[in-house]
This record gives C-alpha cells, sequence and structure tokens, in this order.
C-alpha cells in the first residue's frame, strides 16, 4: 500500500541523512553507560530507591505541590501551576511582562519544548538558547531529535555548514568540533550577560524546601539561572519529590544511565531566588541578591490524567535521562526524527506523547518498539518501556476506523479486536490460525508461497515484503512426530512439558526433537501436550485483548501440569520472556507467578540439571558423543530477550562446558523481533539493524552460527546466506531420534 | 583514615583535576602555584586560611570578573568517591566567580571531605533544612560533546584545581 512505501521512503532518506551520525553517538552512549552500569555495584539497589521514590510521589502528587508552594513562597519565590501549554505560555509572558524583560536566555527543558514556549514568544521577545547542542537546533530551525542530546543527528561538518550559511562570518568555520564550539559559546555567552530573564527547566523539585535540581555538564544552566535577576524554572508537576535526601539514589543514576559518566560535571540544587549578588556588566556593579525574582511554573498538560491511568502512570517515574533511546537498535539507525512525535521521541518517548499531546503520533511510534526489551535494564528507576508502547498500539489500533476488507479477515481469524484493526497486524497478531491452515497442507502451503502471486497477495493487503523468505512448513509438526513415537524414558526423575512453540511446531520441529533428545538424554521425561500460542505474536501488534484471552488459555492447559510437579520447558526466548514478565500484565497475579516459577529456558534447564548432578557425558559434543571431543567453534548471538531475563550465559556455560569453544555477539535487537522485519515498510530498517550484527558477528567461516530465537535466525540467514541452527541442536544426542 | 579519604579523592580526580594538598600555614605558597594571575575571589571561612596576603583581589567587580584568568572560592563540602566538591553560595559573588573564569580553584578544608554520596546528602539536607539556598555539586571542568568530541570549558571553567588544607 502506498502510505506503506512513503513510510519506508521517509525512513530511507533519514537514514542516510542523519543515521550516520546518530548511530555512531548512540552506540557510543551506550557502550559507555553499560560499562559505567556494570561495574557499579550499587546500581540494582539504587534503581529500587530510585523507583520507590517515584512511586510514593505520583501517589502524593496533590499533597506535594501543596507543600512545595508554601516552601517556595516561604524563599520569596512564586508558584504557579499551569493547566495546558497555552496556560503556561500565558503566565510566562506575563511574567516577562512585569519585569519589563526584552531578552530571554534558555538553558535546554524538554518541557519548554513541549509547551512549544520559544514560537509562542519569538514575535515580541529574543530567545536564546545557552545549552550549545539546544543552540545549533536553534539555529536550523529544527525539533531536538534525543532526549539529552538535541543536535546528536549532526555531525561537526553539518554544524560547520549550517553556521556559516545563517551567519554573515569573515573566516568561515572548518568543521574542528572545538573551533565549532568555542564559536557557539562565544555567541550564546555574551546573550547571557545582557539578558534580562534566564528561564531553565528542573530535573528534580523539593517539595520541603523548594529547592530545584538541574543537572548539567556545560555551565549555562547555572549561568542562565543566576545572572539575570529574573529567572523562570518550568517544569512538569511530576518532578515533585519530599526531600532533598531523597536526590541522592538520582543523583549518583542520572548521568550513569544518561551519558556514561558517574556524574556530571554540575548538580545544582536551588531554592531561589538565590542569595548570590546579581552581576550587572553593564553598570559594573553587583546589585542585592533582593532584587532577584524567582518563578515556578509546575505545567500539568495532561499530566495529572496519566496520573490517573494505570498503564501510563509509570511514564510518571522517568527522570529523562534518554538512555532508552540509545539502548533501542531501532533508535541507533532512525534517531528521533524516524519516531516522530511532537516533542518526545523513541523509547518511554510513545508515553509521554500519548499523554501530553495526540495518540496518532504515539501510535506511529510504538510500532518501532520491536518489544525487544534492551531498554528495560537501562532504565534507572525499572519502567517497563515495551509494555507502554504496547499500550499505546492497542489504543491507537482501537481508534482506527473500519477498512475495506475486515469482512474477510474477521471471518478468518475472530478475536477480541476492534474492527478497524490494520490487516497487517491483524495477519501477524493471529500467525497461529495461518500457521494451522498452512500445516494442512504443508507441501501445497509451500508451493503457493513461493509464488509471485503469493508474494504480491501479502505484500498487497498485510504488507509483508516480497524480499523475505517465508519459512516453509515441516512435513510434520513436533506434535505429530511426538505423538508416533511416544515418550522414551521409563521411571524418569523428573518430568517436563515442552512448550510447543508456533515456530518450532509448524516451521522447524527440529529444535523441538532435539530438545526433546537432550532432556531425554539427562533422565527426564518429556510430554508435548496441546498449548496455544503465547500471545506474543498479538501482543506484538498491540492487540491486548486477544494476547490476554491466549496467555489464560495457555495458563489453562499448563497449570495442571505445574500443579503435578512439572516444570515448563521453553525453547522460544520471547515465548519464556511472555511466560516470565509480560504474562504479569495479562494474568491474574497468582497464576502470573506460579507460571514464572516453573518456566525455565531449554538451555538454562539442561544447565540445571548437569549442576544437579546430571551426567554430562550423556549428551553430545563438538565432535559428536561422548568421547573425542574437538575444539568445535561457535559464533553465537543470543536474544535480546534471553538477555533482559538474564538467562542467555546458561547456554554460554552449557556449550562451554560441553567443550565448545564460543564467541558472541551482543548488539541490541537485531532487527527482526518477530513480525517486523517482515513487514515491508521497515524491512529496510531492520536490514541496516542487521548490518551492526553483521559487523558485531563478523565472519563465519569455519564457525557453527548458533542463534536462540526464531527472529534471529531468520535476519542472520539473510545476513549470511545460511542456516543458522538452535544450540540445543549442538547438545543433543542423535540416538533417540527416529 | 582522614589521608585515605583525601587519597580517593585525588584518584577520582587524576587527569580531570588537580588536587593540592597544603597545611593552613603553607596556604598562601600553595595557592599562588595554583592560580594564574589576574586572580580574583571571595572569602574563605576556613580558620587560618585567608586570601588577605595573595594577590587574589577579594572585592572584585563583574568586569574585574571576566577579566581574570583564575575565581579562587571556598568549598563546602569534598565528596571523596566521586572527586566532587560543592560550592555554597552566599551574599558574595561566589557563584560568578567560580563560573565566569577560566580557572577555577576551590578551597577545600580536610576535615570537609566526605566519603561518598550518603554521607554528603546527610550534611546537605541538614543545610537546605537550615537555610542554605545554594550547592553546586561540581565535579571537574564544565564540558560538552555538542559538537561531536567531548569538550572541556564551556559556560564555566576550562581547568579547575581543589586546594586541600589538611590541617583544618
Ligand atoms: S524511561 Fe527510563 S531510560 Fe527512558 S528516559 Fe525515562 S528514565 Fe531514562
Amino acid at each position: 500500500m502506498s502510505s506503506r512505501r512513503d513510510r519506508a521512503d521517509d525512513l530511507r532518506e533519514l537514514m542516510e541523512s542523519e543515521g550516520e551520525a546518530i548511530g555512531g553517538n548512540t552506540q557510543l552512549i551506550n557502550q559507555l553507560t553499560a560499562e559505567n552500569v556494570g561495574s557499579f555495584d550499587r546500581y540494582e539497589e539504587l534503581r529500587e530507591e530510585a523507583r520507590a521514590t517515584k512511586e510514593a510521589a505520583i501517589e502524593n502528587l496533590p499533597d506535594l505541590i501543596d507543600r512545595l508552594e508554601e516552601a517556595v513562597s516561604a524563599n520569596g519565590g512564586q508558584l504557579h501551576v499551569a493547566q495546558d501549554a497555552a496556560d503556561a505560555n500565558r503566565i510566562i509572558e506575563e511574567i516577562l511582562d512585569e519585569r519589563g524583560a526584552e531578552k530571554l536566555v534558555k538553558s535546554k527543558s524538554m518541557t519548554t519544548e513541549e509547551l512549544e514556549v520559544n514560537d509562542h514568544l519569538e514575535p515580541d521577545y529574543e530567545v536564546v538558547e545557552t545549552d550549545l547542542g539546544e543552540y545549533v537546533i536553534q539555529v536550523a530551525d529544527e525539533t531536538p531529535s534525543h532526549m539529552i542530546g538535541p543536535a546528536m543527528h549532526k555531525s561537526a561538518a553539518d554544524i560547520a555548514d549550517l553556521f556559516n550559511d545563517a551567519f554573515d562570518l569573515e573566516e568561515p568555520l572548518s568543521d574542528d568540533p572545538a573551533e565549532l564550539t568555542e564559536f557557539a559559546r562565544e555567541r550564546v555567552g555574551e546573550h547571557i550577560l545582557d539578558a534580562d530573564a534566564g528561564m531553565t527547566g528542573a530535573n528534580f523539585v523539593v517539595a520541603e524546601s523548594g529547592s530545584i535540581m538541574l543537572v548539567t555538564n556545560e555551565g549555562n544552566a547555572r549561568k542562565t539561572a543566576v545572572t539575570p535577576d529574573t529567572h523562570i524554572a518550568v517544569t512538569g508537576v511530576e518532578k515533585v519529590v519530599p526531600t532533598v535526601s531523597d536526590l541522592q539514589p538520582f543523583t549518583e543514576l542520572i548521568a550513569r544511565t544518561g551519558t556514561g559518566q558517574d556524574i556530571t560535571s554540575y548538580v545544582s540544587l536551588l531554592s531561589p531566588p538565590v542569595d548570590t549578588p546579581i552581576p550587572d556588566f553593564e553598570a559594573d556593579e553587583f546589585r542585592p541578591a533582593e532584587e532577584r525574582d524567582f518563578h515556578l511554573v509546575l505545567v500539568d498538560n495532561g499530566r495529572m490524567a496519566m496520573r490517573e491511568d494505570e498503564d501510563l502512570r509509570e511514564t510518571l517515574y522517568c527522570i529523562r535521562c534518554g538512555a532508552c533511546n540509545n539502548a533501542c537498535a531501532n533508535f541507533q539507525s532512525l534517531g528521533g526524527h524516524g519516531f516522530g512525535g511532537e516533542t518526545y521521541t523513541g523509547g518511554i518517548g510513545t508515553g509521554w506523547e500519548a499523554g501530553v499531546h495526540e495518540m496518532e503520533g504515539a501510535g506511529e511510534m510504538s510500532e518501532l518498539c520491536t518489544g525487544c526489551s534492551r531498554c528495560v535494564p537501562k532504565c534507572p528507576v525499572k519502567i517497563d518501556i515495551p509494555w507502554i508502547n504496547t499500550v499505546v498500539q492497542d489504543r491507537t489500533n482501537r481508534d482506527a476506523e473500519p477498512g475495506d476488507f475486515d469482512f474477510l479477515v474477521d471471518g478468518l481469524t475472530p478475536d477480541e479486536e476492534p474492527s478497524g484493526l490494520d490487516l497487517q497486524k491483524r495477519f501477524f497478531g493471529n500467525i497461529e490460525t495461518v500457521a494451522k491452515l498452512g500445516s494442512l497442507a504443508p507441501g501445497l502451503a509451500n508451493a503457493l508461497a513461493d509464488t509471485s502471486l503469493a508474494d504480491w497477495l501479502l505484500e498487497r493487503f498485510v504488507g509483508v515484503d516480497e524480499r523475505r523468505d517465508l519459512p516453509e512448513f515441516a512435513g510434520e509438526t513436533l506434535r505429530e512426530w511426538y505423538g508416533a513415537r511416544g515418550p522414551r524414558v521409563d521411571d524418569p526423575d523428573r518430568e517436563v512439558v515442552l512448550y510447543p512453540d508456533l515456530y518450532t511446531e509448524y516451521f522447524e520441529p527440529e529444535r523441538g526433537k532435539a530438545a526433546v533428545r537432550a532432556l531425554e538424554a539427562l533422565g527426564v521425561r518429556v510430554r508435548i501436550p496441546e498449548v496455544p500460542e503465547s500471545g506474543r505474536a498479538p501482543l506484538s501488534q498491540g492487540m491486548v485483548a486477544t494476547a490476554r484471552e491466549q496467555a489464560e488459555r495457555v495458563h489453562g492447559a499448563l497449570v495442571g501440569h505445574v500443579d503435578d510437579g512439572r516444570d515448563v520447558v521453553i525453547i522460544e526466548p520471547s515465548d519464556l520472556a511472555m511466560f516470565r514478565s509480560d504474562y504479569e500484565h495479562l494474568l491474574p497475579e497468582r497464576s502470573h507467578e506460579r507460571l514464572a516459577e516453573h518456566s525455565y529456558d531449554v538451555m538454562e534447564y539442561i544447565y540445571g540439571l548437569l549442576e544437579n548432578g546430571a551426567d554430562a557425558d550423556a549428551l553430545a559434543g563438538p565432535a559428536g558423543e561422548g568421547e573425542g571431543r574437538g575444539d568445535e567453534r561457535v559464533a553465537y548471538h543470543s536474544h535480546c530477550q534471553q538477555r533482559t531475563l538474564g538467562v542467555e550465559r546458561y547456554t554460554t556455560a552449557v556449550l562451554e562446558e560441553l567443550g565448545y569453544e564460543l564467541r558472541e555477539s551482543d548488539v541490541e535487537c537485531c532487527g527482526m523481533a518477530g513480525s517486523f522485519g517482515y513487514k515491508s515498510e521497515y524491512y529496510e530498517v531492520s536490514m541496516d539493524v542487521g548490518k551492526r550484527l553483521r559487523a558485531d558477528l563478523g565472519d563465519v567461516a569455519g564457525e557453527e552460527l548458533v542463534a536462540s530465537g526464531t527472529s534471529c535466525r531468520t535476519q542472520l540467514d539473510a545476513l549470511y546466506d545460511r542456516a543458522a541452527t538452535h544450540p540445543v541442536e549442538l547438545v543433543a544426542p542423535e540416538t533417540g531420534s527416529r | 583514615m582522614g589521608t585515605d579519604r583525601v587519597a580517593t579523592f585525588e584518584a577520582e580526580l587524576e587527569g580531570v583535576s588537580t588536587v593540592h594538598r597544603t597545611a593552613a600555614a603553607d596556604f598562601e605558597e600553595t595557592l599562588a602555584g595554583a592560580i594564574v594571575e589576574p586572580a580574583v575571589g571571595t572569602d574563605i571561612p576556613t580558620e587560618d586560611v585567608s586570601l588577605a596576603d595573595t594577590p587574589v583581589e577579594t572585592a572584585p567587580s563583574p568586569a574585574d570578573v571576566l577579566a581574570a584568568e583564575t575565581g579562587v572560592t571556598p568549598a563546602g563540602l569534598g565528596v571523596a568517591n566521586y572527586g566532587t566538591i560543592t560550592l555554597p553560595a552566599s551574599e558574595e559573588p561566589r557563584e560568578v566567580v567560580s563560573l565566569y573564569c577560566t580557572r577555577h580553584v576551590a578551597v577545600l578544608a580536610e576535615s570537609d571531605l566526605v566519603a561518598d554520596m550518603p554521607a554528603a546528602y546527610d550534611r546537605l539536607s541538614e543545610d537546605f533544612a537550615a537555610g542554605t539556598d545554594t550547592q553546586i555539586l561540581a565535579t571537574g571542568p564544565s564540558s560538552t560533546a555538542d559538537m561531536g568530541e567531548l569538550l572541556r570549558g564551556v559556560h564555566g571553567p576550562h581547568e579547575t584545581h581543589v586546594v586541600v588544607v589538611t590541617d583544618r
């Protein structure tokens, strides 16, 4: 469909123009933050504290705002609560008018971007951004592309061109960053000296003392706050915390996750109006601090409603460190401008946009979330960012108008979704139905899928990219095979349920067979009951009601086994992630916990058996079974959700114990994540993301190419033009197969 | 204990900022090694330490501050495991002096050096409860990466020094 093509074109252009700068910068910061956080042993403890502080503060927000008002006026300042952007802009303008101000200097603040303060004031006032990145954006007349690096999409050469065009310079500037920094610093510095008012944001606001906290490296926020005699701080209501001591965990976290520094150059705690005398550079005298004027504008603009919204509330805990932007593979390719959003972008930007702006823009952004979850461990306040993206997608789906072909799909895929839902989403969300139909006559389905007619139909109606090979149906499903073969372990110590995920069941039963053989070799009796698809497919399309229904059916099919003492063993990491974490949102707490406690990644389970005394020699090693193991080399790509859950280490431990020589890639989501890479509008993005995996893993000649996830394997197959295997296939003995 | 703390503090600031240790009696001489003239500053409340007999102009005008190479101000606290100092404001133009000069020299009494951030926040909370209205936690010089490379000295100082008075 043409809108799909337009979207693909837009994204391609962005990757060409901004991709290189944004990619280099985000990946670098991402690496720095990973190293920093990895070597900071109090990370988890401080995250817990930070999370608890935010939860309590949002809960008690109205009370905190009352206390804050008292504290600010006791200090000699004034607190204003603005209902929406227009209200905030009116308040700000009144303050400037009252003070007779003409020139305003600003330090970086996302909240003022949200209000579009500059556009509002510029006809009547001179407004100058003092953060150098923000200044570049102001000169270029663009919007920020990243929460903490507004000009991150521009290279030094881009900035030099911009300045040379915008200013009438005697000598053109070179692309030397030092020269550019000096130039911008001087220009901006002069404005600060003769500004009438300074506007800052506030990273935190303290109810008890009326203090604000500003986190910066450049020092411009300090200058903006104390040089002019009027200071206006503009920030969201969600920034209020009760006491100064509550700021301690944030002081230690915000730079680590944001930039990879231990702490930024300046963390300013101010209870304005501050005591420091006012420098009057024109008269060359210091004026008394009593002449200072301070206004704190707290902006609601949808936030109080978000507070009442079960699913969006967590967004208010966000401290805007930008870590989720950097950790996101698609963001690394596209930058914030590709995600869209009026102000906020990438990662948590969806939640912010949905809360403070229109759902429409937020819906488009949330589609770029593949649900890979690599942002989750990076978030200093432990926000479940993928869930927020899913919720926003779901709400967007529900707002959609019914389309032309709905009658067709409604009949085929009776689900819980509204009739306006996009056909493409519906196709991927109901992939189990498609698979079941196909597997009735796999030969025919495969032959049909190979035709260009099928390609055309799929691309035309559901947006499956022609350039992707579709998986082939197996001649026999895993359960058909197992049903004919039967269990091979008598008198077992343990019994497990092997979860027949959709892909293993219909397309790749070999890895299921390998799992059976490996488990049996270690004395475990395996059952493979009929269990529905986990709900991952509809969840990844934002079809929450359908996903919930699936989750309930899965729970129903498995709970009896768990009650009888059987563990659930899972091959596909994204299904493990469903059971262990996503079901938290879909099932009653007890049901989720019971299933989560008894679900294991297949390699994790094997690891556990070996640790508990099972004989590793029963498994296959590099040179076949038992003895004579060589030093076979393996290039291993685990799976994002496995890494977020912290279970990928079991695969490496088992393979290494068996004698494989292993090397691993650790790039973020390789760009497939289920349906994402099949969608024609995102095909090129997924290939661009894949390139980083290719670069990270390098050549794999003479090595076994191994991946845990289906979608990763599909991507690797395309990138290397050879098939990747699942790790369990390396450890399963041949005996016992049919 | 105390000396360990200074060592940690120094180690944290290695390559970022210069730390000078001195006894109060040798303060003037040590300071002379840390400043570049013209220098401006504000009073140091640490006992037995004064700028009176140094080349530092202690009642500068705004133009003096802009023209100065070095600004000298007291530090409130040091946080050993971050190499951070806090800069409290007062009726004097400390904030302007510490921010506008190319080089900033902070004077810290060793007894005000605490081990870590929780300890620092215990003290900061008390200060704010008692009416302190500014504490800047400053760590090394100002910096930016906005033009494509990490650079020092943007709106704040390019270079920072901390003079630790070890017997105070
Ligand atoms: S959601 Fe978390 S990681 Fe993302 S910007 Fe907010 S605080 Fe940072």
